[in-house]
């Protein structure tokens, strides 16, 4: 997990969620930072837009904090890395 | 002085044809009706499939002039409610349209004529759009089309409150007809919600399922939509009898509640007061009741919490309770969802037999009622509740009483 991955996704989530920066760190949960099932999406929406992947459903549901988004984030990334050098 | 509401008419256009007949003998044979999407290309979607109504072509209803100036879901609302006045055998005199009411669900309105519109002004970047824009997609424009064909020129309104229009809209009917405020009264709701701009609308949401509705079921993965409509036709009991009316059914009980909670979260406490005020309009106790037909969309939280509500609201006697989402067959037609339930729920207390929730795999511990899984089942039940819960919270109940 790079610094710039992680600081581009927690500036797309506290984007998303009208909230400051420095309050989304890799260790909070979504509960802590209030993010709620419609915020989730609304989220997911954003970080597709971001990094130009397509999350599916299933994966995105068990999603609960910050680490575990970067986590998935990071994985969709080499994926689409990976079928580029195709 | 209040009367008995009587059900003299059931119109229903549905993913499993045009006419309620087609729509019960579907529910009945426990059949899906859920196919892969011809209305949009496909392959831009998360999700293949759907319930639509098959092979609809609008010039076996209306001339060519008359389909211009109606979208998809008016059309149904016409079609739905032609057949429930042609079954319930009311002619309408000048006098007795001052005496009718029309009212009828619908959430979203005429979607693909404001999807079409759309296209011209931003895909093809031209200046206008049709200038039938407005009265095609106006949510009303089902409810104005039935009281011109007919001569109703009583109260005549929509009702939108998404997936629980219909409930909303029947309940008001229901309750106009039971004070007098009206003689006669057509209720139900009507939806086509099938146009690629909010079919991507539904796909961001992510709670469309990517394979079938499985309401209750362990591996449920969400909701299927559905479009269509139904349209009962309601009359003062006494009225019925006196003409020798068919009566296919009572309405006894209406119930609605807010959540005041998200938008878009369940809250087990607000359906449950919903189903508590359904019950005590209609003066029962929930002991009376045989069957619900759920609202079980099929999402994760819809059933888990409606099942919680269900338990919170009969206790012990929820074990007892024949819970089934009929969605499963004829999909999640959000403001007609209430009306083709309410067309279900008359069949299976008239027929007595209980629709099945179809596509079910395996129970699920957090949705412990029986279910009716994927069989129909005969059973002699004179209560029933259908529920509908929208999204803004607002929750709507109808009471049905087979006749007896």
């Amino acid at each position: 997990m790079s610094e710039d991955l992680i600081a581009r996704v927690t500036s797309v989530i506290a984007r998303a969620q009208k909230i400051p920066p420095e309050t989304v760190t890799i260790d909070k949960s979504f509960e802590e930072l209030k993010i709620d099932s419609l915020d989730g999406i609304n989220i997911l929406f954003a970080l597709e837009g971001e990094f130009d992947v397509d999350i599916p459903d299933d994966a995105a549901r068990n999603i609960r904090t910050i680490r575990e988004m970067v986590e998935g984030i990071e994985k969709l990334l080499a994926v689409k890395a990976q079928a580029a050098q195709k | 002085m209040t009367h008995r509401v009587a059900v003299t008419g059931i119109g229903a256009i549905s993913a499993f044809g045009e006419t309620y007949a087609d729509l019960w003998a579907g529910l009945a044979a426990g059949r899906s009706a859920i196919r892969p999407l011809t209305l949009v290309a496909p392959d831009v979607l998360r999700f293949p499939n759907a319930a639509e109504v098959p092979d609809y072509d609008p010039l076996r209803y209306f001339e060519e002039k008359e389909a211009q100036m109606l979208d998809r879901f008016a059309q149904f609302a016409a079609v739905a409610a032609r057949e429930a006045i042609r079954t319930s055998g009311i002619e309408f005199s000048r006098a007795l349209g001052e005496r009718t009411a029309i009212v009828l669900g619908c959430s979203g309105g005429g979607k693909s004529t404001e999807d079409d519109g759309f296209h011209h002004l931003y895909g093809l970047k031209e200046p206008r759009v049709s200038p039938l824009t407005i009265a095609r997609a106006m949510s009303n424009a089902g409810a104005s089309r039935v009281s011109f064909e007919y001569g109703i020129t009583g109260p005549v309104f929509t009702i939108s409150t998404a997936c629980s229009s219909a409930n909303h809209s029947i309940g008001q009917a229901f309750r106009m007809v039971r004070s007098g405020e009206v003689e006669v009264a057509i209720a139900g709701g009507s939806e086509a919600p099938l146009s690629m701009g909010f079919l991507k609308a539904w796909e961001a949401m992510r709670v469309v399922a990517p394979d079938t509705c499985r309401p209750f079921s362990l591996d449920r993965r969400g909701l299927i939509l559905g479009e269509g409509a139904a349209a009962l036709v309601l009359e003062p009991l006494a009225r019925a009898r006196a003409r020798g009316a068919k009566i296919m059914g009572e309405i006894v009980g209406f119930g609605m509640s807010s959540d005041a909670h998200h938008i878009t979260q369940p809250s087990a406490l607000g359906a449950a007061r919903a189903m508590r005020a359904a019950l005590a309009d209609a003066g029962r106790s929930p002991e009376a009741v045989g069957y619900v037909n759920a609202h079980g969309t099929g999402t994760l939280a819809n059933d888990a919490t409606e099942t919680e509500a269900i338990k919170s609201v009969f206790g012990p006697h929820a074990q007892k309770l024949l819970v089934s989402s009929t969605k499963s067959m004829h999909g999640h037609a959000l403001g007609a969802a209430g009306a083709l339930e309410a067309a279900a729920t008359l069949g299976a207390l008239q027929c007595g037999l209980i629709p099945p929730t179809a596509n079910f795999t395996a129970p699920d511990p957090t949705c412990d009622l029986d279910v009716v899984p994927n069989t129909p089942r005969a059973a002699q039940i004179e209560f029933a509740i259908s529920n509908s819960f929208a999204f803004g919270g607002l929750n709507a109940v109808l009471v049905f009483r087979k006749f007896l």
